[in-house]
């Protein structure tokens, strides 16, 4: 069994939400990762707010976005066990910010520590 | 009360006191002394009671009667060793000895007993032994009968408890300041295990099983009472165990059988227990601590509710979601999938379900079987059946006959 990082992108980070459109997501999200962990699968996990956000750049320039040049921004990761790089796709697939169009959920195995990478 | 209920009832709530207050002046090296000198108290007052009648003030008498014997003993190793043991030499005439049995002695001692009962060298299954046999009054074969095995079982897993307490060394006194936090984690599981072994337990004896409950409760509370151990999780634990003995009257009809959740009669949950649960729960809700205690407390309040709301089952299912994330259990993982039912229907639940990976569980099958009750009839009965072939205690056995000839009616 491997680990695996789902790593949420949406395509424009900077689009403003509505609070009760937040709740819902949060609670899909909540229900969708509840999912996983009742299958014993979920590590761990966490939100990345845009709040408190910089870009530190080249020369140690610090800007406060918008993240500008990578269209797609990272909102969020979760990593998972799982016995393939398709079973960790089947967790990605229920993820509710795919619902959003142009939002991708990367997955990515994570290297050992063994080495073996 | 009458005689013949007064020692019991003494022995219940007195024999773990003189046993933590001496055992915590000797040593836990002589865990059995003080056992034994707490049991021949009893045993002087059996023999003298009937006759002489009942001492005015029953519990002093036994604490004098406890104080000579240990006294005696005291003196009497001296004799045998030619040595001042240093409990003597601490005081100006050698054979005056002060054994401390006032009430904040005895709540410090059996505090102090409690983390060193609950000392990570000890296996859990031993510590909760300990736990009944010392903290709590149990007798061999009341504990044989909880733990559903025999006394020589649990005589072998005490005796070697006892020993390693011995061979580490384990002193009984509160951890440091900055080690409490640790040191309370292992008691707290003890404390949670007590209780549900009571709450749980296959045992017939429904009375042992109410004790059990109570004694987990009483021990918690007694954390609580200490300054030091008055934390967040501490009262969120307390206040789950609250919640759950709210239905234990409701819990069981006449003749001992199980009643299910849906089938309980309101009127017999205990209003007084819950309103503590919402008291301890309060104050576990200061601090920013959330630990599963918190999780299970808020569930626990959830199922004091009896009607079936939107809102209940939401919070229900939000709640599971936080538990499994944080540490998955398989009745967790079930009992999440049932939540989902109620807020996503059953549809929705079976292709959860159906990803668990619990198949040699009896409750998994239980809960496709009542899952599909309103889907596929046939599908409801060969579940129950596969639930009915793997589950092992006749309570168990009997409440999903109950829903297989419920199905079978319906």
């Amino acid at each position: 069994m491997d680990e695996y990082i789902l790593i949420f992108r949406h395509e424009d980070g900077t689009k403003v939400a509505s609070p009760e459109q937040l709740q819902i997501w949060m609670k899909q999200t909540m229900d969708w990762i509840g999912g996983i962990a009742a299958q014993n699968k979920f590590v761990s996990g966490t939100g990345l707010p845009f709040a408190d956000s910089r870009v530190v750049g080249h020369n140690n320039v610090v800007t406060n976005g918008p993240f500008g040049d990578i269209k797609e921004t990272i909102g969020g990761f979760i990593i998972v066990k799982a016995g393939s790089v398709d079973e960790a796709v089947e967790f990605a697939k229920g993820s509710p910010v795919l619902v959003g169009e142009g939002n991708t959920v990367e997955v990515r195995r994570i290297a050992k520590n063994d080495g073996s990478h | 009360m009458n005689e013949q209920e007064l020692i019991p009832h003494l022995f219940r709530t007195e024999f773990r006191k003189i046993t933590a207050v001496l055992c915590k002046l000797f040593g836990i090296e002589n865990v059995n002394v003080a056992e034994d000198i707490a049991g021949e108290t009893f045993l002087s007052a059996l023999e003298t009671w009937p006759y002489k009648g009942v001492p005015e003030n029953p519990v002093a008498w036994l604490y004098a009667v406890a104080k000579n014997k240990a006294k005696n003993l005291i003196i009497r190793n001296q004799v045998f060793h030619g040595k001042i043991t240093p409990l003597i030499q601490q005081c100006d005439d050698g054979y005056e000895i002060e054994i401390d049995l006032s009430a904040k002695n005895i709540a410090d001692s059996q505090l102090q007993m409690l983390f060193a009962i609950c000392h990570p060298c000890i296996p859990v299954e031993a510590q909760i032994g300990l736990a009944l046999r010392i903290l709590c009054g149990f007798g061999i074969d009341e504990i044989a009968n909880a733990f559903l095995t025999n006394k020589e079982t649990i005589n072998k897993r005490l005796f070697r408890a006892k020993e390693k307490l011995r061979s580490e060394k384990v002193a009984i006194e509160f951890p440091p300041e900055n080690e409490i936090n640790n040191r309370l984690q292992p008691v707290l599981t003890i404390l949670y295990l007590l209780f549900n072994e009571g709450y749980y337990s296959e045992s017939q004896d429904t009375v042992l099983r109410n004790d059990l409950c109570l004694e987990a409760m009483r021990l918690t509370y007694m954390l609580i009472d200490n300054k030091q151990t008055d934390q967040s999780d501490v009262n969120a634990l307390l206040a789950l165990m609250c919640f759950q003995a709210s239905r234990f009257e409701a819990r069981k009809n006449e003749n001992g059988e199980m009643v299910l959740y849906d089938d309980q009669d309101e009127s017999l949950w205990n209003r007084e227990l819950i309103t503590k649960g919402a008291y301890y729960s309060n104050r576990a809700a200061k601090g920013d601590s959330l630990s599963k205690y918190h999780l299970e407390a808020n569930i626990a309040y959830w199922y004091t509710i009896k009607e079936d709301t939107a809102e209940k089952w939401e919070n229900i299912l939000h709640l599971f979601n936080q538990l499994l994330m944080s540490a998955y259990s398989p009745i967790a993982a079930l009992n999440r999938t049932y939540a989902l039912s109620k807020v996503r229907g059953n549809e929705a639940a079976i292709l959860e379900a159906e990803k668990l990976n619990l198949s040699s569980n009896h409750f998994y099958f239980t809960l496709l079987g009542e899952l599909y009750k309103d889907i596929d009839g046939e599908k409801a009965k060969k579940n129950l059946l596969k639930a009915l072939q793997l589950a092992k205690s006749q309570a168990d056995k009997q409440t999903i006959q109950v829903k297989i000839d419920r199905l079978l009616k319906s």
